[in-house]
């Protein structure tokens, strides 16, 4: 994760983000600490920290650095200029941590975990509004998965983390209308329970959710896999998620859905 | 129509990237060829496929290509042509992309340009500032010409096949003369028809046999019937018909009782004397004392002839063109708008011909000689097909089937 000490709403690279609605930076810090510590406190989960720089508001959204498999990272070639210059921060900062860093062919652009998201042994991979599908071939081949592209539909949802949510290898949360018919039809073929949310959740940014796995979390007696998710979802999908086992952890980052992100878009899965 | 090849590779079975791409290209009104398709065995392996995609016009194919470039469908050849200059008169650089007879195009500017009359052997001239590509032999090019280097931004068209039976598949296969002559001699008069239809032209280059044996009043009565827009011939060919319309021999024998005439071995001579005394062919035809024959038909009927000198010509007749670079440009400018091109019994004539004839041109070689027809094969015109017959049996055939 990444401190939102530098956190503002600098330029407009989404439909969400507007140079006219800023974000509260004080209320901003206050909602990071809270996920933060709900992270590591409540659902012990290991949490690194990725240190903030000036002059890149949106370094804070972690979960599109890259994507970690082992002790390789495939680098993010941002779409944007104004994200790529976080770009050689993010390289440093692996490099450091003793991580090796794969770049892709600066050809095609590619947005780390917020496009690609792993469903058991097959990688999801979301195109069209931020990363490039030709770049799917490249993780095919350096993942040696089957790496699965969808194109992205509805220019709201940009990232594939902020339609699709994998909890677990054989059910995801999921915003039907995101993806075109060729999309919807892979994600149904992929995923044996998919829990559709509607599009009120979606715009809540119910499905840029973390789902922890109970043998990361070593909490005693709450039967297992849990949630985080913003704060504010609708009853039916509390109930679906329940029915299934899953325990919900709400939190508010309603600043963060102002610049387009939410919970998953905060943390990046080292392991 | 334009086409451009794509490929699109990676898992492209499961996340159903393939079918996308098919259905667009049909959403979009254009058509599409699988040329080779290469599905992966195990989940992890990845698949890939080339398409040719085809539409209605080039801004249209740009909008396909646009739309699949977002799907990762990219054109497999997205790079210009490499231009370098001549350095020298006469002379190609040394990287320079040597032209077969097909259909070809070159990149340039990001756009796919037609090369202008395309033939094999020869090099493709680029004019920068219009980015017109034109096919050039190596003895035009000027020095500071743009000369096509490399493969790369080249296209070539390889012909469609037939998707009908007809005469030029029918006997597309290898030189034979145990052939039925008659039912593909029908089929031939029935594409030349066809041919003349279209409003395109046909040419046919004719060897002096076609004297000797004594069917020079059928090619006449072809001309006659308009199935002759060109002539390419040799001195041979011109001066026999000659001397057989002024003296009634063809190199001293009398074709209408095939036996040495008396004296007879200087008529050519003295034909060819003749003419150059009255300056030419037309002006013999216009002073009235060439009569009749092929050359005869040709100058009354307005139909072009273009007569290439050899070393062994005697004279020659002033017609002849005696420098074969002029030759061959004077040869070339016949080329535009052939539909066929009818060989008849000559060997060097008709392979010049084959040289500079592009692909689309149906070429009908006959010959006695089975070795002359797969020559021509061999060298590359294989848009032909080859007639092993005595000249005189095919052309009175022809005339036959054509009604003449």
């Amino acid at each position: 994760m990444c401190r939102p000490t530098y956190y503002t709403i600098a330029y407009e690279i989404n439909p969400w983000m507007s140079l006219k609605r800023q974000a509260d930076h004080a209320r901003a810090l206050v909602q990071w600490n809270q996920l933060y510590r709900l992270l590591t406190r409540q659902l012990r989960v290991r949490v690194q920290i990725l240190p903030p720089h000036p002059g890149v508001p949106d370094l804070v959204f972690t979960a599109n650095a890259g994507l970690v498999s082992g002790r390789t990272v495939i680098r993010s070639n941002f779409r944007h200029p104004e994200r790529q210059q976080e770009e050689p921060i993010i390289e440093r900062y692996f490099k450091r941590a003793g991580f090796r860093v794969v770049r892709l062919s600066s050809r095609y652009d590619f947005e780390g975990e917020g496009d690609a998201l792993w469903l058991g042994e097959t990688l999801l991979f979301g195109f069209r509004f931020r990363s490039d599908e030709p770049a799917h071939e490249e993780l095919a081949r350096i993942l040696k998965a089957r790496v699965l592209p969808v194109e992205l539909a509805d220019r709201r949802f940009y990232h594939l983390d902020t339609c699709f949510c994998p909890l677990g290898a054989s059910s995801a949360l999921w915003f039907p209308s995101a993806f075109d018919r060729y999309g919807r039809k892979v994600i149904e073929n992929l995923v044996a329970d998919p829990i559709s949310v509607s599009e009120a959740d979606a715009k809540r940014f119910a499905c840029n959710a973390i789902a922890v796995p109970a043998s990361a979390t070593s909490m005693g007696g709450t039967g297992g896999r849990a949630v985080v998710m913003q704060a504010g979802s609708s009853t039916r999908l509390r109930r679906q998620l329940a029915r299934r086992g899953f325990r919900l952890y709400p939190v508010d980052l309603s600043e963060f859905l102002k610049a387009g992100g939410s919970a998953k878009c905060l943390v990046l899965r080292l392991s | 129509m334009p086409s451009e090849i794509v490929q699109v590779s990676g898992h492209i079975i499961d996340s159903l990237i393939l079918p996308k791409v098919l259905d667009e290209i049909m959403d979009l009104n254009g058509t599409f060829e699988i040329l080779d398709i290469a599905i992966g065995k195990r989940k992890t392996d990845t698949s890939n496929a080339r398409l040719r995609i085809e539409a209605a016009s080039q801004t249209h194919l740009d909008q396909i290509l646009k739309r699949l470039a977002r799907l990762g469908a990219a054109p497999l050849c997205a790079k210009d042509v490499r231009l370098v200059r001549a350095t020298k008169e006469g002379v190609f650089p040394p990287a320079f992309y040597s032209t077969t007879n097909l259909p070809t195009e070159i990149r340039f500017r990001g756009r796919w340009r037609r090369v202008r009359g395309i033939e094999m052997d020869c090099g493709i001239a680029v004019n920068p500032s219009t980015g017109a590509a034109a096919c050039t032999p190596v003895a035009s090019i000027r020095k500071g010409d743009w000369v096509v280097c490399g493969s790369e931004g080249v296209k070539v068209t390889p012909l469609e096949r037939a998707r009908t039976a007809e005469v030029f598949q029918f006997m597309g296969s290898a030189v034979s003369s145990e052939k039925p002559k008659a039912q593909l001699i029908q089929r031939l008069a029935g594409e030349m028809r066809a041919i003349r239809r279209a409003g395109k032209k046909i040419l046919v280059v004719a060897g002096p046999a076609v004297v000797h044996t004594g069917s020079g009043p059928y090619l006449e009565r072809l001309i006659k019937g308009g199935f002759v827009q060109v002539l390419f011939a040799g001195n041979g060919l011109a001066t026999h018909d000659i001397e057989s319309a002024l003296y009634g021999t063809s190199l001293g024998v009398r074709l209408d009782r095939g036996v040495a005439a008396k004296d007879g071995h200087d008529h050519h001579m003295r034909a060819i004397n003749t003419i150059r005394h009255l300056g030419g062919i037309r002006h013999a035809v216009r002073r009235g004392v060439l009569k009749r024959g092929i050359m005869h038909a040709c100058v009354t009927r307005r139909v072009p002839f273009v007569l290439a000198g050899s070393i062994r010509d005697d004279g020659p007749l002033p017609d002849v063109i005696t420098d074969t670079l002029r030759a061959q440009e004077a040869m070339r400018r016949h080329v535009e708008g052939l539909g066929m091109a009818l060989m008849i019994a000559s060997t060097l004539h008709a392979i010049a011909t084959g040289n500079i004839l592009p692909a689309t041109v149906k070429a009908v070689c006959v010959d006695i000689n089975p070795s002359v027809v797969t020559k021509l094969s061999d060298r590359g015109t294989f848009q032909g097909i080859g007639v092993v017959s005595d000249t005189e049996s095919f052309l009175r055939e022809l005339c036959l089937a054509l009604h003449l």
